[in-house]
């Protein structure tokens, strides 16, 4: 189907997100949308998705001109949408949620979970994802829960599909995977909208490519543009997309884990018997598949989960069993996987949500009162530091763009004195200006003899910053290796094969 | 390999962490057992105590059993003692205590509890079991509507002024209509209509559901008032004597001893109550309405992205809801009473409210803590009636007691509806 959107128009308050913006997919075209975080790609597509209605414009399916009142009329009109923050209902299981609002029944309403529970198989084994049809989506790491939403989306057979930023967090395999698919279903006549900060799958996949601005459209391009070229038009400037860094000055060390081992409620061992050091001034990257072990791994260091069992000491002081509040106060900063859920107060503002782990005491407080004035100078200052695009420190941070939201979560947690720096998923959507500018500070805080645990997906990423890599498989460090190791090698340790 | 451990149930294995063990079943079991066992065996009544089966006129008389009270608390409690320390071994090998398990020892603390309020006397169980259904029916009929609104996102306060509107339309409309089945009818409606004005305010003008809530109980309770003493009194002949629907025993099967009488003997009201209960878990839990009822109640936003109207859905759900609390409010007079008094709800719809949450959210576990509070109605009046020494007071503090334990341990722990009194907006 023939997707036009006519010089779209969306304000919220005095905040003009979409000017003008026209574009217009083509049948069987996968059309990427490239643009900083906060530039309107994801409002745009809300927009064509019914959840907005556009202040101006037209929207133009086959060239007749439609309306929608909600996602209702939207899906009815053959659109289907990934959205960048999931729409997933955590309580429900997988099943549940891929067949919400189109069940299969068996008479009397009656659902048949066979039927569901077949065709998230069959969708899942067509993309070589592995999921579990009656895990609770709530249990589920990021990553799965983003196959989840992909897989969703594509069990509604759409004609126009948008991707919004489906592969932030997909390891490069599975999103070889996904682009494969979407090669397949271009050719079989599926318009797709791709929208990613990643300028290698923008190469690889796309037919067309619109770069939005500050909410306006400043040019098309072709996917033979380089990565470099491709970033300076998004951003408006020149960067560099690697960082500079210098070897490492590794000192004592201070992170001691041991035999740190975590349960499932079902007494299935989701950690099992870590043991690692972390030295000062050094980055261990943890890289593995998905769901084996990452999420708990960084939750049981910050005393966030249960069953955990072992010690990890920091400096002598043991975090196993600690409360949160006593490994945030000894130092420990923390950037969890999904910032919706556990690292922002939707309905804060950004200068509320900047200074969350520092309610207790310190800087802004004094005789349990906020001091607003101060709040807002350091509020300010973090907004023009992390580059932050925000109608300013009252906004609520729940309407900033997703790539946004991911560096208040980053301005607040590196603008303290660490001890230790933990981070899952960093740049999460975060836009190649900022990735740059991202990466450096973790490496600044590194080489301030700050010990840095990275966990990540993005093996691009892992290799940048990485001064170790400790691969995880099944809940263990499988093996911890030097940061010149060769990817294959890697991607067979991931899957679970030592060198032995 | 060096393995540290920090806390006291681990333990080593090969090297390795053993999983956790988890020791509330049997602790919770032990405590009961060892009640009942010093309280009601040790320290129990001496005296006999007749437990019967059956009153006069049914088909198949069972004689009385006669068992020493104190007798009982000890075989009780020796028996339940005996479950606990299974529970213990279970526990150890890191498995879980079956429910019947758990559910055979709080059927032994009843019992014996009920030995020993009636030592010395008669133990009549099919009075204890009828009273308990009807006392616990409103509730019922109250708590399923609660559930239904709460899992759709409104938190329905107003439970209490929806029986208590259908109590009195039923009642009017059945003596102006000379017709129950009308004042069934007119009962459904006056509770819908009361979700509705709930409705239209939580959702359409966003005003703080709880509030609204109580604002309509005390609407629904001024009105009911006014309109008894200014027209029901009048002439309560004709507006305030509707009748009650007949007793519909079930052949054969109400001639089961004890079963037959509680179960098959009873008023179509009271039958809806029995399958109302599987219907709307079934409803709930099984059907496509029910799971997107409940995702619009858990996270609205991806209901609605998945072409859900939600607040239309939360609209009609809560209204349909209230059909259900007003039939409830039928059962207090059409079904029991047969005439209408003023405020007759007398606070049911607020342990309605309580039991959504002990039943956390689920129509089976709040019936079986609406008939627990039935259960306990009931035996207070019968331990004031069966001239027990202990303080009836005290003894109707146990089966609440019971509630909460099994509340706190021995159900599997669950959030309510992630989204349940928030207002859905969209931007
Ligand atoms: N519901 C809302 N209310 C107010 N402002 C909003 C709302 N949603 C988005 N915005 C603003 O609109 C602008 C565009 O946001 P949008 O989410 O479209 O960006 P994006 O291009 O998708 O960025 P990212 O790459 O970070 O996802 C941002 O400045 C954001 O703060
Ligand atoms: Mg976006």
């Amino acid at each position: 189907m023939k997707l036009e959107l006519r010089s779209i128009t969306k304000r919220f308050g005095s905040l003009v997100a979409n000017d003008k913006i026209s574009v217009t997919v083509e049948p069987g075209q996968i059309h990427c949308l490239l643009g900083e975080n906060g530039a309107g790609k994801s409002t745009l597509m809300n927009v064509l998705f019914g959840l907005f209605q556009p202040d101006e414009g037209q929207i133009l399916l086959d060239d007749q001109p439609v309306s929608f009142a909600g996602p209702g009329d939207a899906m009815a009109a053959g659109i289907g949408m990934v959205h960048q923050h999931f729409m997933l209902v955590p309580v429900f299981t997988v099943a549940e949620n891929v067949m919400l609002g189109h069940e299969p029944t068996r008479g009397l309403g009656r659902i048949d979970l066979a039927e569901a529970r077949r065709q998230v198989r069959e969708v899942s084994e067509r993309f070589g994802f592995e999921v579990d049809p009656d895990a609770l989506v709530g249990e589920l790491p990021v990553g799965i829960q983003q196959r989840v939403e992909i897989i969703k989306a594509l069990s509604r057979k759409a004609e126009i599909l948008v991707l919004d930023e489906p592969t932030a967090v997909l390891t490069p395999q599975e999103t070889d995977e996904l682009m494969v698919i979407m090669r397949q279903l271009a050719a079989s006549g599926t318009s797709i909208v791709f929208i990613t900060h990643k300028l290698r799958e923008v190469q690889e996949v796309a037919d067309t490519i619109t770069v939005i601005r500050l909410g306006k459209v400043v040019g098309e391009t072709s996917p033979t543009s380089s990565a470099h070229e491709l970033a300076t038009m998004m951003v408006g400037r020149d960067i560099g997309l690697t960082v500079a860094k210098n070897p490492p000055t590794v000192g004592k060390a201070a992170l001691s884990v041991s035999g740190l081992t975590m349960f499932a409620r079902s007494g299935v061992r989701l950690l099992d018997d870590v043991s690692f050091d972390v030295h000062e001034g050094e980055v261990l990257a943890v890289a593995g598949v998905q769901g084996n072990g990452q999420t708990e791994l960084t939750e049981a260091l910050l005393g966030l989960g249960e069953r955990v069992f072992g010690s990890a000491k920091l400096y002598g002081k043991e975090l196993v069993g600690a409360s949160v509040r006593t490994v945030l106060d000894n130092g420990v900063g923390y950037i969890p996987e999904d910032r919706t859920v556990d690292g922002l107060v939707a309905e804060f503002s950004v200068a509320e949500n900047l200074m969350l782990d520092r309610s207790f005491a310190g800087e802004f407080v004094s005789q349990h009162t906020i001091k607003f004035s101060k709040l807002d100078e350091f509020a300010r200052s973090a907004i023009a530091e992390f580059d932050i695009r925000t109608p300013g420190p009252a906004a609520p941070a729940g309407k900033l763009s997703g790539g946004n939201q991911q560096k208040v979560v980053l301005a607040r947690e590196l603008s303290r004195d660490l001890k230790l720096f933990v981070a899952s998923q960093p740049t999460r959507g975060v836009d190649v200006g900022s990735v740059e500018f991202i990466h450096e500070r973790i490496i600044a805080v590194r080489d301030s003899g700050v010990p840095v645990i990275i966990v990540s997906t993005e093996l691009d990423e892992v290799l940048e910053l990485a001064d170790r890599i400790a691969v995880m498989y099944r809940g263990r460090f499988i093996d911890i290796v030097p940061a010149d190791t060769p990817r294959s090698v890697l991607g067979q340790l991931m899957a679970g094969v030592t060198a032995a | 390999m060096s393995t540290v451990m920090n806390a006291a149930n681990a333990e080593t294995e090969l090297g390795r962490v053993a999983p956790p063990r988890n020791w509330k079943t049997p602790i919770v079991l032990s405590v009961l057992a060892l009640i009942v066992f010093v309280a009601f065996g040790i320290f129990g009544d001496a005296r006999d105590v007749a437990f019967s089966w059956s009153s006069d006129g049914d088909a198949i008389m069972l004689p009385d059993v006669v068992v020493n009270a104190r007798v009982l608390g000890w075989v009780s409690g020796v028996i339940m003692i005996i479950v606990a320390l299974w529970s213990f071994w279970l526990a150890n090998s890191r498995r879980s205590t079956p429910v019947w398990g758990s559910m055979l020892s709080g059927f032994l603390f009843l019992a014996s509890l009920i030995g020993l309020v009636g030592a010395g006397g008669r133990a009549p169980v099919v009075f204890l079991l009828t009273g308990a259904i009807a006392l616990s029916s409103p509730v019922i009929f109250g708590a399923i509507a609660g559930i239904i609104g709460e899992r759709v996102g409104v938190v329905n306060v107003a439970i209490e002024g929806q029986l208590l509107a259908g109590a009195f339309t039923s009642a009017f409309v059945a003596s102006l209509t000379n017709n129950l089945w009308a004042g069934l009818v007119a009962a459904m409606i006056a509770g819908a209509l009361v979700s509705m004005v709930l409705a239209v305010f939580a959702i359409r003008y966003v005003v703080d559901q709880v509030i609204v809530g109580v604002v309509l109980n005390g609407l629904v309770i001024g009105l009911t008032n006014f309109l008894y003493s200014t027209v029901l009194t009048k002439d309560s002949q004709n507006f305030n004597f509707p009748g009650t629907f007949d007793f519909l025993p079930i052949p054969f099967l109400s001639d089961i001893p004890v079963l037959g009488p509680v179960l098959f003997d009873q008023r179509i009201t009271t039958y809806a109550m029995f399958l109302l209960i599987p219907t709307a878990w079934y409803f709930l839990f099984r059907t496509k309405w029910g799971l997107r009822i409940r995702s619009a109640g858990e996270h609205p936003l991806a209901a609605d992205t998945v072409g859900i109207n939600v607040n239309r859905m939360r609209f009609w759900t809560v209204t349909f809801a209230g059909m259900i609390a007003g039939f409830g409010g039928a059962a207090l007079t059409l079904g029991s009473s047969n005439a209408f008094v003023r405020e007759m709800s007398a606070g049911q719809g607020f342990i309605a409210l309580a039991t959504v949450i002990l039943g956390r959210w689920n129509p089976w576990l709040a019936a079986v803590a609406a008939l627990l509070f039935g259960f306990s109605r009931n035996f207070r009046i019968w331990a004031g009636q069966s001239g027990s020494t202990i303080p009836s007071d005290l003894i109707a503090m146990t089966p609440y007691l019971v509630t909460l334990i099994a509340v706190a341990f021995l159900v599997g722990r669950a959030v309510g509806p992630a989204a349940s009194g928030k207002p859905y907006l969209k931007s």
